[in-house]
């Protein structure tokens, strides 16, 4: 690759500027810019209710925004709905595929929306229920099936088409751990071939193993915007101490703790502590008489991000 | 490649929206009737059971002791021949209406089927008309199935009786995807298609000159058929079968009426699609 190449700015597909989104006097989506290039993976990470969902629809063209601009694909939802859908694979919240149908009925009805020929669905089937695992339920009516795998299928139909984006609202969501992790590796995949990702997620292990890029919102507006490392180097330490002193001591303890790291958070059961050293730190807090019940050195994450940036937990 | 990589070309080369645009109505009428052909041989026996069912009970069993009383006949016919489009007419309507408005509140509400269908290049619109064609390419099969079980029990004479079909289903796509357009508005929806069934749909059955002439009920029950759609589709369906009298005018105002019916509804039941779908 020449220099030129590397210095070219990637290609945008999805571009906004002062995007808001209002239900009478309530602002679900509070003016916000963003970009999306081509074959990254771009994750919104906020709690419940922050506008990431609206945000979504109104990329999956079938919200209409309130005000500012939005193209996905160099096209404005509003003009070209159907042009702009056509190159979406989209994965909802909540499942919604047809549970009277088989598993490979699903995934053939809904290539036929596409407009895509009997012969080449028939094909792609195989290669879904093989990329989703599902090969032994291709006979099985939906509702027969678990949690992950209808959430396997979900994303298998959303891919049907080849699309240009795979937009996943919350993928994991109602997961367990093993489903959540058979379900990362196939995004991971999924990456791996290029196609564009665009997750929105509350789980900060989703979003750093995911995401190239976040984009950290609140309350219909964005805090941050970095990759999961950058956003860590830059509104956290390296590491983190937890100290469990006993609910009612934490905060007792605080302004002794205060003095001696760049910064401290009290939870209600736990204690906080970011440094770039944090086992000298521990030392530190044991040598001067304060003998925690419980104490843990962790690297720092995105839930410290999100804490710094909003004062609040991600998740609540 | 490994086994789990997948092919690509991309939907940029795949795909033909304005090919979606034109056939997308045809491709969720597909899919709705690919589910349907799951319960095919309830449909079946549904469908020919039914008029089994109302002919030996209420044509044969009834209008025996009609026939008894009125040795003219009811409006010069026999029981058996004034009730016959009238029961067509009143199959039809209701089948109609049931697969027109059960897949809205499953659509929109239980399953949100819907919701995946718009996240594809289909609109709103398509949709409602995928739905209706669907539920109308049913109540087609079942009406066919009427007809015939009414002219083997010897309830309708002569071909021109085969234009009963397509009065009847004109009458039924009317109601239907207003009531559709009903289903897509209404929010708490769980009691709503009972209501339907009990408030509406079986006054109109009683009330609608089914089974005798509306000219015979007192004047504050025949406004309900007057507004009923299956009273028009009726009128003209006995006219059709035996010449019944219909006045050139009244035949203008039985076709206009089931006409701006299906106007509004097809109006009413796009517009709330389509915005429900935004929502």
């Amino acid at each position: 690759m020449s220099a030129a190449d590397s210095q070219a700015t990637p290609e945008a597909l999805i571009l906004a500027k002062g995007l808001r989104k209002e239900y009478g006097d309530f602002t679900a989506v509070d003016g916000i810019d963003f970009r999306v290039n081509r074959s990254e993976s771009f994750g919104f990470l906020g709690p419940n209710g922050a506008g990431k969902s609206t945000t979504m629809r109104i990329i999956a063209a079938t919200l209409t925004r309130t005000s500012g601009e939005i193209t996905i694909l160099g096209k404005d939802p509003e003009i070209s709905g159907p042009e702009i859908r056509a190159h979406l694979g989209v994965v909802p919240q909540q499942d919604n595929l047809d549970n009277a149908l088989t598993v490979e009925d699903n995934l053939y009805v809904y290539g036929r929306y596409f407009g895509l020929s009997k012969k080449f669905i028939r094909n792609k089937i195989e290669e879904l229920l093989a990329f989703a695992q599902l090969e032994e339920k291709r006979s099985v009516k939906v509702e027969a099936l678990s949690g992950g795998m209808k959430r396997r299928l979900t994303i298998a139909r959303a891919l049907v088409s080849e699309p240009e984006i795979l937009m996943l609202d919350e993928p994991t969501t109602g997961l367990d751990p093993q489903a959540r992790h058979i379900l990362w590796d196939r995004l991971f995949r999924l990456k791996e071939q290029g196609v564009t990702l665009l997750i929105t997620t509350h789980y900060m292990d989703e979003a750093e193993q995911l995401c190239d890029r976040l984009m950290v919102m609140d309350k219909g507006k964005i805090m941050a915007e970095d990759s999961p490392a950058g956003l860590i180097k830059k509104y956290s330490t390296k590491e983190v101490l937890e100290v469990r002193f006993g609910a009612d001591r934490n905060a007792q303890y605080a302004d002794q703790l205060r003095g001696m790291c760049e910064r401290i958070e009290v939870l209600p059961d736990r204690v906080l502590m970011y440094s770039h050293d944090c086992e000298a730190l521990l030392h530190e807090v044991v040598s001067k008489g304060m003998h925690p019940t419980t104490s843990l050195v962790r690297r720092s994450s995105l839930e410290d991000v999100f804490l710094r940036l909003t004062g609040r937990s991600l998740v609540e | 490649m490994s086994a789990n990589d997948l092919s690509r070309k991309g939907s940029l080369t795949l795909i033909d929206v304005p090919k979606i645009l034109r056939w997308g109505s045809i491709y969720i009428a597909q899919a709705r009737i690919r589910s349907m052909l799951k319960w095919k041989w309830s449909i079946i026996g549904e469908s020919f059971a039914t008029p089994m069912f109302y002919l030996l009970s209420i044509g044969i069993g009834i209008g025996k002791f009609v026939n008894s009383h009125q040795a003219a006949g009811v409006d010069g016919v026999k029981y058996l021949t004034f009730l016959a489009p009238a029961l067509l007419a009143a199959a039809c309507i209701q089948g109609a209406v049931g697969d027109a408005t059960f897949p809205v509140l499953e659509g929109f509400k239980w399953q949100k089927g819907f919701f995946a269908m718009n996240a594809t290049p289909i609109s709103g619109k398509q949709i409602a008309n995928g739905v209706l064609l669907a539920a109308m390419s049913r109540a087609a099969f079942g009406c066919v199935i009427y007809y015939a079980a009414l002219y083997t029990f010897g309830a309708l004479h002569g071909l021109h009786t085969l234009w009963l079909i397509p009065v009847t289903l004109f009458a039924a796509t009317s109601f239907a995807v207003l009531m559709m357009g009903v289903c897509a508005a209404i929010k708490n929806d769980d009691l709503f298609l009972n209501m339907v069934q009990r408030f509406l749909i079986v006054p109109l059955f009683l009330f609608s000159g089914t089974f005798y002439s509306l000219a015979s009920m007192p004047k504050f029950l025949q406004i309900i058929g007057w507004a009923s759609p299956l009273w028009h589709a009726t009128e003209v369906g006995r006219w059709i079968s035996y010449g019944h009298h219909v006045s050139a005018t009244a035949l203008v105002i039985h076709f206009s009426y089931m006409t701006i019916m299906a106007i509004i509804g097809f109006t009413f039941a796009h517009h709330h699609f389509t915005k429900r779908l935004a929502k």
